[in-house]
């Protein structure tokens, strides 16, 4: 039978629960935290937070029409924040999402148009490879860069992010432009039968589950392979690593690979379920939100589901906020910058709270005086 | 040959006169992130900066009337900016990085905020001195027309490389920059150096910012910067934390951003959106080239933590 107490005279259940509720609690009061800065600022401006909340909330999630619109914009937030969050488990700071989600999204189209004839299963089958392949030679690229030549990995991903913007621009104007795009240069369009379609019974595009699956499974790589174990002792302290023996070069390659691969599975989801073709809608902004969307999460991949969705709902809520508060369409992007901000404040706050540390709790009975 | 028709010759001509326009606002940030990183700390939001001192220097000179009080709003939103940037990591566990990625996209966000109605009206542009008198030719007086912040940024290079050298206040963000512990022990305050560090390289950044929507490409539109504060920060790396070295880098930086429109010019049309993404391509090839996995850079600040 367990011990009902353990060393210290408490529950171990309440001791578990309460180690880790630190990082739960600091990140959901710092998103609090930075939502009422954001009413400040609303306020400042002359509109009524109060408004703007309801607004967001109707939204975002107020009807299941809104619901599904944010779940739509979820599925490639999803993908694009483990762009971010899988090569942070290894120490590095990669914000260069976009550039492999507008790769991703024109390799598949690409794949697509070339294969068209073939059976449907087998295109979308191949535009997801491209997809991923586009982008996790992109990112992976960047992560090779940092180990192998020290570049900054963050400052080389962004530029190569408007590298691959310039590169999409050029693709889609030139070599893969379909004549009948005329005002918005596009790829020829795919055909109805390799577009992928919605969930049974939703209005929401099988992305969802794809980006879904894809968190679960980076979890289960992070947590419990041992290549994630490597990898979080790598982040950890790459020295530690390498004496230890690990080949850290092929770690960083991989983790950023796999991390672009899954950006670039959002650009092939964004033309194979929402936009048909790919063109210049495919910078978008994803890659940009999903850096917020990790941080948010703490680089936990099971907490970038509902992180994701959360921010979906915020995004989806911007137009209404647009025509009900008259407030320019930039009003999402202060909010989020406002809770970004506020969220790389609240790491200061970790391992300050004593409720947090069971290590430092007096036994109950000594707490009582009666020894 | 007709004075006017210069062929070819207009190519490097107008990469010449884009180099000193297109290079003026990379000089103003890199110059002003050479003096924050000098003190150990990175401040990737210039970007923001550079994008709400545009805002800010548009919207204040459609109002006044005067680009000048419009260039000295944006210096003070920067220092604003910069300010908090380097109050706000101060505190243990808060990232400089980090911070500089999320005020990047606050900043962004904020000018896209208040500018939009400034995206139709037009503002005074900055004045600029000619220079190009002394020839006929109107391809040659058009890159010959100087921006007197072109000017101003190569002055200050040069005073900030002397200042660095020979100044207390040099010396003071250097060894800062070198040692928080050597720092102490003299009896500074590194986060008060650094604070005021960053301010002030916010502050340039709003100058720089200032420049693109008052002079060139002269208009507000939110599109104004893509990147350009990134890579002046990339460029000081490269210029190894030297002030003229930054000036060096960023008259080729601006080259490089005006080879596509110069291209264009002469009717080379080809591959455009490639030639526009140069500058992106010329500082990836840098950094590549200059970094090495085996030894540190010289010349880098000891605190500085994408070198650690």
């Amino acid at each position: 039978m367990p011990a009902l107490f353990g060393a210290r005279g408490y529950p171990p259940a309440l001791e578990w629960i309460a180690r880790r509720a630190e990082a739960f609690v600091i990140p959901l009061v710092a998103l609090i935290v930075g939502m009422a800065l954001f009413s400040l600022f609303i306020l400042a401006v002359g509109k009524s937070p109060i408004l703007l909340y309801e607004t967001m909330w109707r939204g975002g999630f107020g009807s299941w029409f809104s619901v599904q619109n944010s779940l739509s914009r979820a599925a490639p937030l999803l993908l694009a924040a483990l762009c971010v969050a899988l090569p942070a488990r290894l120490g590095l700071v990669v914000i260069g999402g976009e550039g492999a989600i507008v790769l991703g999204g024109v390799g598949a189209a690409a794949i697509g148009v070339a294969l068209s004839g073939a059976p449907s299963f087998v295109v979308i089958l191949a535009m997801g490879v491209a997809g991923m392949a586009a982008g996790g030679i992109w990112i992976g690229a960047v992560g090779a860069l940092r180990h192998y030549r020290a570049v900054n990995e963050t400052i080389s991903s962004l530029l190569m992010a408007y590298i691959a913007i310039a590169l999409m621009n050029q693709l889609v104007e030139g070599p893969l432009r379909d004549p009948a795009s005329l005002n918005k240069p596009s790829t020829q369009p795919l055909a109805d039968i390799y577009r992928i379609g919605n969930i049974p019974g939703m209005d929401v595009h099988w992305g969802l589950v794809v980006g879904v699956v894809a968190c679960i499974l980076s979890w289960v790589l992070i947590e419990k392979t041992r290549w994630g174990f490597a990898a979080r002792i790598a982040g950890g302290n790459v020295r530690a690593a390498q004496v230890q023996g690990l080949a850290v070069g092929p770690l960083i390659v991989g983790f950023t690979a796999l991390a672009g691969g899954f950006a670039g599975l959002a650009g092939m989801l964004e033309v194979a379920a929402v936009q048909g073709s790919a063109n210049a809608s495919l910078a978008a902004g994803y890659g940009y939100t999903g850096i917020l969307v990790a941080f948010l999460a703490r680089h936990n991949p099971l907490a970038i589901i509902p992180v994701a969705i959360l921010l979906g709902g915020i995004d989806a809520s911007g137009g209404l906020i647009q025509r009900r508060l008259d407030l320019p369409d930039a009003t999402v992007l202060v909010l989020q910058g406002m809770i970004f901000i506020v969220i790389l404040f609240s790491e200061t706050f970790y391992g300050r709270f004593k409720a947090f540390n069971p290590d430092l709790w007096k036994r109950p009975d000594l707490a009582r005086g009666a020894a | 040959m007709d004075a006017t028709e210069i062929g070819l010759w207009g190519v490097p001509l107008a990469i010449l006169g884009g180099a000193i326009r297109v290079s003026t606002p990379f000089i103003f940030v890199s110059l002003g992130e050479a003096i924050t990183e000098r003190s150990g700390r990175i401040n990737l939001g210039l970007e923001g900066t550079l994008v709400f001192g545009a805002m800010t220097a548009y919207g204040v000179a459609v109002m006044t009337n005067s680009p000048w009080l419009g260039l000295l709003a944006a210096a003070l939103a920067g220092l604003c900016f910069g300010l908090f940037h380097g109050w706000i990591c101060k505190f243990r566990g808060v990232n400089d990085i980090a911070i500089g990625i999320a005020l990047m996209l606050f900043g962004s966000g904020l000018a896209f905020f208040f500018g939009k109605p400034f995206i139709k009206p037009k503002a005074p542009n900055l004045p600029a001195i000619s220079f190009g008198g002394w020839s006929d030719i109107p391809q040659v007086q058009a890159a010959l027309d100087v921006n007197v912040l072109f000017l101003i940024g190569a002055v200050l290079s040069v005073i900030l490389w002397w200042a660095f050298r020979n100044t207390r206040a040099g010396l003071i963000v250097r060894v800062v920059g070198d040692s928080s512990d050597a720092a102490r022990a003299m009896g500074l305050n590194p986060d008060t150096v650094r604070l005021l560090a960053t301010g002030v390289g916010g502050a340039l950044a709003g100058i720089g910012g200032a420049y693109l929507s008052l002079y060139y490409p002269g208009s507000w539109t939110e599109r104004i910067s893509s990147g350009q504060g990134l890579m002046a920060v990339a460029l000081v790396i490269f210029a190894r934390w030297n002030p003229l070295g930054c000036f060096a880098a960023a008259l080729l930086f601006g080259g490089a951003g005006a080879l596509g429109p110069a291209l264009q010019s002469v009717g080379v049309t080809q591959g455009y959106y490639l030639f526009y993404a140069a500058p992106y391509i010329l500082t990836l090839i840098i950094m590549i080239a200059t970094s090495s996995p085996t030894r540190s850079l010289a010349g880098a600040p000891g605190e500085l933590s994408i070198t650690k």
